[in-house]
């Protein structure tokens, strides 16, 4: 694509291969009055991507609610702050990882779960707890194996060297992945509010620290591939993976944190995407001040490393950091007794530009506005496609003799089966908080030295938002709302990661416009804010995009850690009840997709105030100890989400509830619906509770046993059922 | 009690075991920085879990050789109580005061559970306590290998701590979650004042971890 108007010194080529549009070069030029040389090129390619500029995005994430009475920092940050009261705050942020995963998945999941406890201890805070959430192509797909085994012995690898539990996730498997895969990882950490640190550079003079790891070549331009698609030959794109050293920034994270408890730190930022770049920038932007470095100063793992190399690096490991100058030496000492490196490489000034120094001669002078306010911002195109149509679904098409059977095959699906082998991997304990480990609706960790908690879910469902954006952006929300609701603690904040294909497509922007409308609806009707997030676009191959999947990491407090509850059945004799109504909605559900092999019938709709009434109840009942285990119902409805309770608490329940539509009942994906085991003595409170709620509560059985039956349909033992639960995701790896 | 957690580059449950020996005697145990070279008159000296040096090398090669690590081996010999967990157990074998080897897991694979282990010499100061107990493990390379000679020396000598178990206390194959030989989960030295165990005991002691059962080996040291 040659243009024969090209006027410029500069080669069109180079231009292209920086991922920059014609016209965006002449934004570049127009702004500094001059073409930029090759290393101001690579800055502004560094800072113009799609991953760091968020140019598609912008003007619809500005949409979505941030704020609320519990946010102490909203989007803009490294992470998200939210109050937990007693001065303790909450840090958080989800991030993908999903092309370098692709390419090599160890390292490119790794460096993903480094990159984001970086974001939440640059903050301040000592992270807690991290999740994921991972999509793979579909299980029989050659690659699956591989990417699926490489992806988590990455989460592993470096989470559980760094002693940081992973305590949560989620994961689907779907054809839209086969070439695609989604990496998203999630970490919580936990701070004083009063001690909260932030990336605004400030103090003319004051001294511009570099810590961490040396500088190698790795990772060259991996923003930039980040935000484009992939094709067949992007196997070569192998080398612009990082590498991880979990070691060291489990010194570097220690050293961070003994340095923030001295009053020593004007400004930090992590060295994440576009390395130096956007770290320098970011700091200067923020502070509206100007940066001078002098690169010649950089520590290096590599040697005759050049400007444009040690600007575009993307080696893990690093920050930086203004310091007030007075503190230099005892910061110097502090990182020397961790063995890391510690070099002051510039100054702050006030040119409000960044100047970089290599060998005494100047390699750039850029006006930071450029680069920030003037990037580009783009209002794409944008198509509404109409949702798939809800197909109404009759008794009569259906074998009720079949239910059981068609139970234990949808449990040992991969993506209903238990996730065992995924979170053994993980260290899911260390830290020695962890209340409710993986397994359950939420996990819950412990606020060290506190009898209170967070409740941490992550989930999305892609399949939903594919056939109905609007109403799958609300769902991806709604659903970690009632995972932590379920688990006994109060929602309060959410992270997002988008996860969509090429924005240029209409038909794409359509799915991202109507997602974050989605998302919006439910956050403001829940008053569940979004505090920090992360746009992955490009997520295409050959041409074809994933399904859409804004992943959504919810958080929430557990003022009391005796009112957790998990989803296991505890005694014999308790009532299970169902809160909220089955209408028999089957359309894209698991029934239909495992059972029948179809994608049809349409998204299930959330009635808002619904879901707010529904989860207020299950709420307070918790709060009244009036329930003895929650579990929400979700993908495959009530006899999955049973037979979950069952299989975790080794009990057994006689169903009694009579239907004249069994498999409407049983595998319906309606709304707003959870299941509560409450024992004989609380049963009459409940129902009181429920009414003058206006809440709709039915008794679906007596627990007991060692077998789900239901009458006029059959039994299974609950063994049976473990046995299947858990193959589904095992038989892959093998 | 006087007790010392070392602290590695890389430890990661350091902290973990000096809160549950804190909640359990009430003392504070004092961190102990691997550059430093001698520790003072201690009660117990626990090497913690975690990853010493990113483990890159083979696990715990690179911690047995810090400094702090001739003060260890010099006041184990002398008779303190010494007490490795996970790593601390690998550290512990890299520096000479147990026998054998741990080896990767026969899965290949990292392992976080629970398990359950029965004290097989219940007159050690750390396992008189303990019968059939539940913990988690968390680790890569907890395969327990001897030779035979090894193997030989530590039966004869009654060295074996703890061996993986099912609920009944029955030692077979399907409880054994790593490969490790006769299902040992943790060793003691000839003298019997130090123990190298895969299992974390600061993981079950604590009524929020659901299990309490790992404080029997604290308790144990205590009394």
């Amino acid at each position: 694509m040659t243009n024969h108007n090209w006027q410029f010194q500069t080669e069109q080529s180079l231009v292209e291969n920086h991922g920059l549009k014609l016209d965006e070069f002449e934004k570049i030029v127009e702004g500094l009055g001059r073409e930029p040389n090759l290393t101001e090129l690579g800055i502004f390619s560094a800072m113009w991507n799609e991953h760091c500029s968020y140019k598609s995005s912008k003007f619809w994430l500005k949409k979505l609610p941030t704020s609320g009475e519990r946010v102490v920092q909203g989007p803009g940050e490294n992470a998200g702050v939210i109050d937990i009261d007693d001065g303790d705050v909450a840090v958080f942020k989800m991030e993908s990882h999903n092309h370098p995963s692709f390419l090599e998945p160890y390292q490119g999941a790794a460096t993903g779960v480094g990159g984001i406890l970086r974001d939440v201890f640059t903050m301040g805070a000592r992270p807690v707890a991290n999740l994921n959430a991972l999509r793979f192509g579909e299980p029989e797909h050659p690659k699956t194996k591989h990417l699926l085994s490489g992806v988590v012995s990455g989460i592993g690898g470096y989470g559980n060297c760094i002693g940081v539990p992973t305590v949560g996730g989620e994961v689907n498997f779907h054809p839209s992945y086969n070439g695609n895969i989604l990496v998203n990882a999630m970490t919580v950490g936990i701070a004083k509010k009063d001690k909260i640190f932030y990336s605004a550079a400030a103090g003319i003079g004051n001294p511009v620290v570099y810590v961490g790891s040396k500088t190698g070549r790795d990772g060259i331009h991996g923003a930039t591939m980040a935000s484009a698609e992939f094709d067949d030959d992007s196997e070569e794109k192998k080398p612009t993976v990082q590498v991880g050293d979990p070691f060291t920034e489990k010194l570097l994270l220690e050293a961070c944190l003994e340095l923030m408890k001295e009053e020593a730190i004007i400004a930090i930022q992590d060295m994440g995407a576009a390395g130096l770049t956007s770290s320098s920038i970011e700091m200067a932007s923020k502070g509206d001040v100007g940066l001078e470095i002098d690169l010649s100063k950089v520590p290096m793992r590599a040697q005759n490393m050049s400007a444009y190399e040690l600007m575009l690096s993307e080696s893990q490991e690093r920050m930086l950091m203004v310091l007030d100058p007075s503190k230099e030496e005892m910061a110097r000492d502090i990182f020397k007794k961790w063995d890391l490196e510690f070099e002051v490489i510039g100054k702050v000034t006030d040119t409000k530009r960044l100047i970089l120094i290599m060998n005494g001669k100047e390699e750039a002078s850029i006006p930071i506005n450029i680069l920030v306010e003037d990037a580009p911002e783009y209002q794409r195109d944008y198509i509404v496609e109409e949702p798939s149509p809800i197909k109404e679904y009759k008794s009569e098409d259906f074998d009720q003799n079949n239910i059981l059977k068609d139970l234990n095959t949808m449990i040992m699906h991969p993506d209903l089966s238990s996730r065992k082998w995924i979170w053994e991997q993980y260290d899911h304990m260390v830290m020695a908080d962890t209340v409710v480990r993986p397994g359950s609706d939420a996990a819950v960790v412990r606020v060290h030295g506190t009898n209170k908690g967070l409740a941490m879910s992550t989930d999305c469902s892609p399949v939903y938002c594919k056939h109905n954006p609007y109403e799958g952006g609300k769902h991806a929300v709604v659903e970690t709302w009632r995972n932590i609701i379920a688990s006994g603690a109060l929602p309060i904040a959410i992270t997002d990661c988008m996860n969509f294909g090429n924005p240029e497509k209409p038909e794409i922007m359509g799915q991202f416009v109507e997602c974050i409308r989605g998302m919006g609806d439910a956050c403001s009707k829940l008053n569940y804010p979004v505090v920090s997030g992360n746009v992955s676009l490009y997520n295409e191959t050959n041409g074809e995009g994933i399904y859409p999947t804004p992943a959504i990491g919810g958080v929430g407090l557990i003022k009391d850690l005796s009112n957790v509850k998990t989803l296991s059945l505890k005694e014999d004799g308790n009532f299970l009840c169902v809160v909220g109504k089955t209408a028999n909605h089957l359309g894209s559900s698991k029934y239909i997709s495992i059972i029948q092999s179809k994608e049809e019938g349409g998204t299930p709709e959330i009635n808002l105030d619904t879901e707010l009434r529904n989860g207020n109840f299950v709420m307070d009942a918790i709060n009244q100890k009036l329930i003895a285990s929650a579990h929400d119902v979700g993908e495959g409805g009530i006899l999955v989400a049973i037979s979950e309770m069952c299989m975790s608490g080794n009990l057994g329940i006689i169903i009694e509830i009579e239907t004249n539509f069994p498999h409407g009942y049983f595998f319906a994906e309606d709304q707003s619906r959870y299941l509560i085991e409450v024992s004989p003595n609380n049963y009459d409170e409940c129902q009181k509770l429920s009414n003058n709620n206006d809440v709709h509560f039915e008794k679906i059985g007596i627990v007991g046993g060692d077998k789900i039956s239901i009458k006029n349909i059959g039994d299974q033992h609950i063994s049976a059922l473990k046995r299947s639960f858990e193959t589904g995701i095992k038989q892959i790896s093998q | 009690m006087k007790s010392h957690v070392i602290v590695f580059p890389g430890s990661n449950c350091d902290r973990d075991v000096a809160v549950a020996i804190k909640n359990i005697s009430g003392d504070q145990p004092q961190m102990v920085w691997h550059k430093e070279t001698s520790i003072s008159q201690s009660d117990l000296i626990v090497v913690p879990g975690g990853f010493s040096y990113g483990d890159y090398l083979r696990c715990g090669a690179m911690a047995s050789t810090s400094p702090i690590m001739q003060d260890v081996v010099k006041k184990a010999k002398e008779g303190v109580p010494v007490l490795g967990i996970c790593n601390g157990f690998q550290i512990l074998i890299e520096s000479g005061l147990l026998d054998g080897a741990l080896m990767r897991n026969n899965s290949l694979s990292f392992i976080c559970r629970d398990i359950l282990i029965k004290s097989k010499n219940q007159s050690s100061v750390f396992t008189k306590k303990t019968q059939v107990a539940k913990m988690p493990i968390a680790h890569n390379e907890g395969n327990f290998f001897a030779t035979s000679e090894q193997l030989k020396r530590i039966q004869d000598d009654d060295q074996i701590a703890f061996q993986y178990c099912d609920e009944n206390g029955n030692v077979g194959c399907q409880s054994n979650p790593n490969g490790s030989l006769e299902n040992i989960a943790g060793i003691l030295n000839k003298n019997k004042n130090v123990l190298g165990m895969m299992p974390h005991p600061e993981r079950a002691a604590d009524l929020a971890h659901g299990c309490e059962d790992g404080k029997t080996i604290f308790e144990s040291i205590l009394n």
